[in-house]
């Protein structure tokens, strides 16, 4: 086949063209049309079907994300110093120290192929962390899955959670948190989600763009192949038919090691100082990285597609343009600093390929053997894809699942009821023991791994000398989200803020991967602006910043959509990690007292209990209120800073029996409480009020403690002692820690080994 | 005093062990795969990590790294070579020490704190542990099951090579085998990780400073 030159598609101006196959839209193909003045070629064709999916433009999305934009852009902790649009943000922490960190989605190829859709998901991320300047200090995998005992579970959950495993070990990155769901909407769509997060010295900040006429442009790592064509316009972005074809071609292949050798070669090259502005290859590979490179820049880009090393000779430009291969970046370098560059790359066995340069022409041009195959306005393949304002609707039914609440279902109402209940719950998928999961990453690699699962939130130390730290923490209840998109949104934000604050940092930065479903269907697309209005207002109320994410649509499987799930990442800074707070009721704190920090309401909609004992699902979710989550975070960060508690943990699934449970096993001392005084037993244990958190004070410090919440009109009601090896409700039932153990560890085992 | 760690294309664990060697009171010197020259060190630490990816066999292409030569020359010298993880796997390909690491018998990659106890305390390696010490340290491995041919293991028990054995056998290792010695004590290689349990804040115990803290004494002491 002949190439299809820009002289060639201006001459014959009525070939028919693959479009549709592409994945875009007639009017969309016509808007290219119009744009060039004549037909795409097929180059420019494949670039912007890439470009213009919804993974990469944003194009269902765009309008709503723009309100992030009206949260104050200041953090608690310092400035931002790069923001959304960026590969990922970036917050000042003080000492010199900035940190970006940020979360993406990799649900359909995860789907499609476990293991190798994980694992590339974690180095993509890694990728986009790299490029801002950064070494990357750890990861965390939000993940969901159908139900655990589905057939398909057992397929996709171990592919999964090895290809994450896989992938980050051999970087080694410390995994130090996440989240494991099990809900029946994501059985023919599981979320894997990846965070990472990076820190650098101020002065290494390096932003994507290519400026300087007459700049090389190289492109380095991994050789190009014919893995992942298509995988952004056709995977991310079209909902899985029952009985199609089947689409495992278009999921890239990882291999850790050339991104190790990428991180630690990438590092070193921009030490040296030979790097202008750097940006990662990942979905939409050369299309995206060529167009964002050349717009974000001052003039144009010209590239020689044919200097692009390949793995598969046979591979035709158009699969250049779109191919997906992983570890791969593109940088901008000085013609000076060119020999400088390749020779750091030979150290560390990297190939490297200039391929192209800065012009002063604004166009973005691309050859393959001299010949012109791609001329085109840059901007108008990153940035000017089309955008919708897809209709949005409350859906019909939302009024009858808010009607239909699980406060009058019926409960356990004596003894030894509950005690049945918390055991069937403490086994239960969803807050069972994850170690089957979270044992097969490394925790411990790099040494600075303060806290990691099952903690409320992973805390890394920055700095060996000051103990400068982060905290981050990933949290959503997507049921919740379900019943009320809009405080859904809040309460994920306000647990996973509640969860920094419970180790003693202080919350500064958001980062969200917005996962949902058809954009083309009108009640997604409510659940998609609602859970945005709830998530700019609350960052509002609490005054952190939304510092970057992604947005995952086409979740469903036919007609259903997962459950709303706006996994919401916060970072928080802690000034000495020494002070951090752990959740373990430990046999030094034998005697401690224990009280409940918030108040408890008759908020059982949308819980744990629910779903596991009534398979039930309506109501509405539990009310926020963000200053209230602000008063508890401020007592929680002051009282670790003063050593006033020695354990903390937040009240979320499950309700107060669950924080007990995990925090007596995690310690391996137990506790005597009871429910305070007007609070019923049932309502204590398994109530999922937001705003709580169970502290374990020091007799010494007690008077300190409640002195401090009193003066701050904080409810807290002392509810215990820690104590023996059981756990022990008063006047109610008991529980050898042994027996719960035994519940709580067994589940995964027996459904995955 | 020096301790040298490699690095390898892929070492992950390096930082940690240099970090290691500083806690216990050594000056720390990162060694290069592709530099013969040992920069003067009394020691040297080769770190856990996937070296070369693990392509072929873990540790089969690091062997060949030119920095090995000058190991393993010096290793029959006396100098002091402790192998963790991949190094462990490196000092096998090498054979500095009998034996193999294969896969795990459950297949899945495990990252866990791991009892062991110190079966030889006369290595340069565990002086600093009383006999029969019981440690806890991390352990986090893909090929960590150690096998080798029943004359070799007897042998291996006989001499009292074994220096450290599972409280538990976490990945199929013959006869619950952590880690061995060469005949002269020398050359270790430990399966777990010690470099990970040298500071109560990151590590799940202090234990594994002792490795680091021997080798100190047996170099002051050759």
């Amino acid at each position: 086949m002949s190439t299809d030159t820009v002289s060639n598609a201006t001459s014959t101006p009525d070939v028919e063209q693959p479009w549709a196959e592409l994945g875009l839209k007639p009017d969309e193909y016509q808007r290219i049309r119009d744009i060039l003045g004549r037909r795409p070629t097929s180059c420019e064709l494949a670039m912007y079907s890439v470009m213009w999916s919804e993974h990469c433009s944003y194009k269902s999305s765009k309008v709503h994300l723009k309100r992030f934009g009206e949260i104050p852009q200041e953090t608690p902790a310092g400035k931002m110093l790069a923001g959304i649009g960026e590969n990922a943000g970036v917050i000042d922490i003080g000492e010199g120290y900035a940190v970006t960190f940020k979360v993406e989605s990799h649900n359909h190829p995860s789907y499609v192929e476990p293991y190798q859709g994980a694992a590339t998901g974690v180095g993509g991320i890694v990728r986009d962390i790299i490029a801002m300047g950064a070494r990357p200090v750890a990861v965390m995998d939000p993940l969901r899955f159908g139900p655990l005992d589905a057939p398909d579970t057992k397929r996709v959950l171990p592919g999964i959670v090895s290809g994450v495993g896989g992938y980050g070990n051999s970087l080694g990155l410390p995994n130090i948190g996440g989240e494991v769901v099990f809900d029946p909407t994501y059985l023919g769509n599981p979320l894997v989600n990846a965070l990472c997060v990076g820190v650098m010295r101020h002065e290494d900040l390096h932003l994507a763009n290519a400026t300087g006429v007459g700049n090389q442009m190289i492109l380095y790592g991994a050789k190009t192949g014919g893995d992942g064509i298509g995988g952004v316009s056709v995977l991310a972005s079209e909902t899985f038919a029952e009985g199609g074809p089947t689409k495992r071609p278009a999921v890239q292949v990882g291999d850790p090691f050339m991104e190790k050798l990428l991180i630690e070669c990438t590092l070193e090259l921009f030490a040296a100082n030979v790097v202008e502005g750097i940006q990662d290859l990942g979905g939409g590979g050369l299309s995206c990285a060529t167009s964002e490179l050349a717009s974000a820049g001052d003039g144009g880009m010209r590239v020689s597609l044919d200097k692009v090393p390949l793995r598969d000779a046979s591979l035709s430009p158009e699969e250049i343009l779109m191919s997906e291969s992983q570890e791969r970046m593109m940088a901008c370098v000085t013609p000076e600093n060119v020999e400088a560059f390749l020779k750091i790359c030979e150290k560390w066995d990297v190939q490297a390929d200039v391929i192209g340069e800065v012009t002063d022409t604004g166009r973005l041009e691309i050859d393959w053997h001299g010949e012109r195959v791609v001329d085109v306005l840059p901007e108008t393949v990153a940035h000017e894809g089309p955008v919708y304002n897809r209709p949005y609707e409350r859906p019909s039914w939302q009024d009858e699942l808010q009607a239909d609440g699980a406060e009058k279902l019926p409960r356990a109402s004596n003894g030894a009821e509950l005690r049945d209940t918390l055991l069937k719950l403490v086994a239960s998928p969803n807050l069972c023991d994850k170690s089957w999961v979270t044992d097969q990453y490394d925790r411990y690699v790099l040494g600075n791994s303060v806290l990691a699962q099952p903690e409320d939130s992973g805390m890394i130390r920055v700095d060996e000398t000051s103990g400068l730290g982060v905290a981050v923490s990933t949290d959503c209840n997507g049921r919740f989200a379900k019943l009320d998109p809009y405080t859904g949104a809040k309460l994920a934000l306000a647990e996973s803020f509640r969860n920094v604050a419970t180790t003693g940092a202080r919350p500064a930065a958001v980062t969200d991967c917005l996962n949902f479903g058809s954009p083309e269907d009108p009640a997604v697309m409510w659940q998609f602006t609602e859970a945005i209005r709830g998530l700019v207002d609350g960052c509002k109320e609490l005054g952190i910043p939304v510092t970057g994410g992604n947005v995952s649509f086409y979740n469903q499987t036919g007609e259903t959509a997962i459950l709303p799930t706006p996994v919401v990442g916060v970072l928080g800074v802690i000034d000495d990690v020494t002070r951090r707070t752990p959740i373990g009721f430990t046999p030094e704190m034998e005697g401690h007292q224990l009280y409940l920090l918030g108040e408890t309401e008759e908020e059982l909609s949308g819980s744990e209990w629910a779903h596991v004992v009534h398979g039930h699902l309506g109501g509405r979710p539990p009310a926020v209120d963000l200053a209230a989550e602000q008063q508890l975070a401020d007592i929680l960060i002051n009282a670790s800073r003063d050593g006033l508690i020695d354990a903390a943990h937040d009240v979320s699934d499950g309700g107060v029996a669950q924080t007990l449970v995990e925090s007596a096993l995690r310690g391996g001392v137990g506790a005597r409480v009871w429910a305070p005084d007007g609070l019923d037993p049932f309502l204590f244990l398994f109530a999922e009020s937001a705003g709580r958190a169970v502290v374990a004070v020091p007799r010494t410090e007690e008077v300190r403690f409640t002195d401090m919440c009193t003066a701050r009109r904080f409810p807290h009601a002392k509810i215990g002692v820690i104590t023996g090896d059981t756990l022990d409700v008063q006047d109610q039932f008991e529980v050898p820690l042994t027996e719960l153990r035994e519940a709580w560890t067994a589940t995964l085992p027996s459904v995955l080994n | 005093m020096k301790i040298g760690v490699v690095t390898f294309p892929g070492s992950l664990d390096d930082a940690d062990a240099r970090r290691a060697a500083a806690v216990a009171g050594a000056e720390a010197v990162a060694l290069w795969h592709g530099d013969a020259d040992l920069h003067g060190v009394d020691a040297v630490v080769l770190p856990g990590g996937f070296s070369y990816g693990d392509y072929l066999r873990a540790g089969a292409i690091s062997r060949f790294a030119p920095v090995m030569e000058t190991i393993i020359t010096r290793a029959g010298q006396g100098m002091p070579v402790l192998g963790i993880c991949n190094g462990f796997q490196v000092l096998c390909e090498s054979h500095l020490l009998p034996g193999a690491l294969i896969k795990n018998h459950h297949r899945k990659f495990v990252c866990k704190d791991q009892a062991l106890r110190i079966e030889n305390n006369s290595t340069a390696w565990t002086s600093d542990y009383d006999a029969n010490h019981e440690i806890t340290i991390v352990l986090k491995n893909q090929d960590g099951s150690f096998v080798a041919d029943e004359a070799t293991l007897d042998r291996l028990e006989g001499e009292g090579r074994v220096v450290a054995r599972y409280l538990g056998n976490p990945n199929g290792s013959y006869r619950d085998i952590a880690g061995i010695s060469n005949e002269r004590g020398n050359v270790v290689g430990l399966m777990p990780h010690p470099e990970h349990a040298v500071e109560t804040l990151t590590g799940p115990t202090t234990d594994g400073l002792g490795f680091f803290t021997s080798v100190l004494k047996a170099v002051v002491a050759s």
